[in-house]
């Protein structure tokens, strides 16, 4: 079932029509409202009426993350505060957090957003949705939630966290949509196996998992483990929360809302934008929104985009998922490696969420990749002989997916330093002691 | 006749080994038999207790990668040719041994064999058919 037909099976040239007078509109509403957008447009030299075809967006300047924590807290607002109706910021790891503002109508396209990728995961008016997002600043509960709603479902607004009572309600409550983070769900999997219920028993049948990057073994896992097919939801605060992208039924490529939310894809170096298919860094403008109408802003989320319609009749441009962050992209003898291929290999093998951590250094001329792998109860064999064939077969795989060989060092359990609940994945050491020109990445 | 092994997984970085042996100490655990095996990154520390339970809690707490298994003791005598003996018959009777270690009996001055076999009860079998002792469990962790 689809949520808006007429907006999501929209022709193509149609489609380009729509986003391209949209986009004209947003250009010149934060041209004349926000100055900040003034000023960089004025310092690359463009007005809003160069922008006469679509490709002429890639003219206009981006918008960085550290530019929205520049302008914290109200800088980059598009409409005066008394028509604000909702706040909502992300953390900060660093540095002061984003804050992100919306109109009731801002409101409303997102939560229009969230049908659709509702609608997208076979859901509907006659589901029952535990919302196992976090509620509160954080974009994920509230933006599940009122996309619920709109659909007409029944939404459990039970949050993040006393994962036994999750489980009880599933039971009790007949759930059938669980929406939450990748990770929690395996923590509910695991509880639900602890607690011994049979997910056959359920009425569980979908879950719509995001907010983190998470690997295709790991959807394994969770549908496995829950008897649930799991969709990909994509979504960001600074565009407009969850809802941005979801995967259909075919599970190939999530489809964005483009009518609302313009892709591209560029060079994560260069900034240059890269052709139809191409792997790269997304940057997305929001067309339609009025409080917080962000222009290319650079996610740091490496996908890339297809136009081609989709099995399920959508026409979207549809971005494959994310393989990794630009943030967290190595360049290891002149190949780009994502930690989460490493991952995705030791969770195929280890069957269950691997701990490890890669440690990048030069060796005379060369990098070395090496890849520490803690050891616990579940993959250790008290015969050396295995284990040396667990470190083969780990470094097989390792050499096949990413194309180039690593050292695999088998290590004791809690060696690998963790920062708080998230371990600290990568350690590259050509940038630590040969100074910034060595690090792979030209600036 | 089985006897419960503790097996533990550990770094090979100087002066580790003395640290596991340490937790055992304070944990009160009196070691039995030790055996060390030991690659060019990794090692094993194989080890009969006398409290089995109190160790791997012991080595749990700490964050050690621990995991019992079964082995079995079977004396023989303390002179030249008697591991090969017990070897052929074993190997003719196409018994796969993992791995072994040997500790000495200071009381009755027998060399004692721990067996680690893919097939414990088909190695039983043979063992005492051919007239091994295989000592039982509480013989050893209480030596
Ligand atoms: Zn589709």
């Amino acid at each position: 079932m689809i949520w808006n037909k007429e907006m999501e099976c929209l022709p193509r040239e149609e489609r380009r029509a729509l986003q391209l007078y949209r986009l004209r509109r947003t250009l010149r509403r934060v041209y004349e409202t926000i100055p900040a957008y003034r000023r960089r447009f004025d310092e690359t030299g463009v007005t809003p009426d160069d922008l006469h075809h679509l490709e002429d967006l890639q003219k206009f300047p981006f918008t960085s993350k550290n530019d929205l924590r520049d302008n914290y807290p109200f800088g980059l607002f598009g409409s005066p505060l008394k028509d604000v109706v909702r706040i909502h910021s992300s953390s900060g790891t660093t540095g002061k957090p984003v804050v992100v503002g919306y109109t009731r109508e801002d409101v409303d396209i997102w939560a229009e957003s969230v049908a659709r990728a509702i609608f997208c995961s076979g859901g509907g008016p006659d589901d029952i949705i535990q919302v196992a997002y976090g509620y509160g600043l954080f974009t994920g509960g509230l933006g599940l939630h009122y996309g619920g709603e709109k659909v007409g479902a029944t939404v459990v607004p039970i949050s993040g966290g006393n994962t036994k009572r999750q489980v009880m309600l599933f039971e009790d409550f007949g759930v059938t949509i669980l929406a939450c983070t990748p990770s929690y769900a395996l923590c509910i999997a695991e509880m639900m196996e602890e607690m011994k219920v049979d997910h056959s028993k359920l009425k569980l049948g979908a879950a719509i998992l995001g907010a983190e990057p998470w690997s295709n073994s790991m959807r394994n896992e969770i549908e496995q483990r829950m008897g649930v097919k799991a969709y990909d939801i994509y979504g960001l605060s600074e565009i407009i929360g969850p809802g941005v992208g979801c995967e259909c039924e075919c599970q190939d490529g999530l489809h964005i809302c483009d009518d609302h939310f313009i892709p591209e894809i560029v060079d994560p170096d260069t900034g240059e934008v890269l052709p139809e298919g191409e792997k790269g860094e997304l940057v997305f403008t929001c067309v339609t929104k009025q409080a917080f109408p962000t222009i290319r802003f650079r996610t740091h989320d490496i996908s890339r985009l297809t136009s081609e319609p989709c099995r399920c009749g959508r026409t979207t441009m549809r971005m494959e998922r994310i393989s990794g962050r630009t943030d967290d992209m190595l360049i290891i003898r002149g190949v780009n490696v994502f930690p989460s291929q490493i991952e995705s290999v030791l969770m195929q093998i280890e069957e269950t969420e691997p701990y490890y951590l890669i440690v990048v250094d030069k060796r005379g001329t060369l990098d070395e990749l090496e890849i520490r792998v803690e050891v616990r109860e579940q993959i250790f064999s008290d015969e050396v002989r295995k284990l040396e064939e667990l470190q083969r077969k780990i470094r097989r795989e390792i050499e096949s997916v990413l194309g180039i060989s690593a050292v695999i060092r088998l290590v004791e359990p809690k060696t690998i330093e963790r920062s708080i609940g998230k371990a600290t994945r990568v350690v590259d050491r050509r940038t630590l002691e040969n100074g910034p020109e060595t690090g792979g990445k030209a600036s | 006749m089985k006897l419960r092994q503790i097996s533990i997984f550990l770094e090979n970085r100087a002066g580790r080994s003395a640290e596991i042996i340490g937790i055992l100490g304070r944990a009160g655990v009196n070691i039995r038999a030790i055996a060390l095996a030991d690659t060019a990154d990794f090692g094993i520390i194989r080890l009969i207790v006398d409290k089995t339970d109190k160790a791997l809690e012991a080595l749990k707490n700490e964050g050690i990668t621990v995991k019992e298994t079964q082995v079995i003791a079977v004396e023989i005598p303390d002179r030249p040719g008697a591991l090969a003996a017990i070897l052929n018959i074993l190997g003719k009777a196409g018994i796969n041994v993992e791995y072994l270690y040997g500790f000495l009996d200071r009381v009755e001055d027998k060399a004692i064999i721990v067996f680690r076999f893919e097939d414990i009860d088909q190695a039983l079998r043979i063992l005492t058919k051919e007239g091994y002792q295989v000592l039982n469990g509480s013989r050893v962790h209480d030596m």
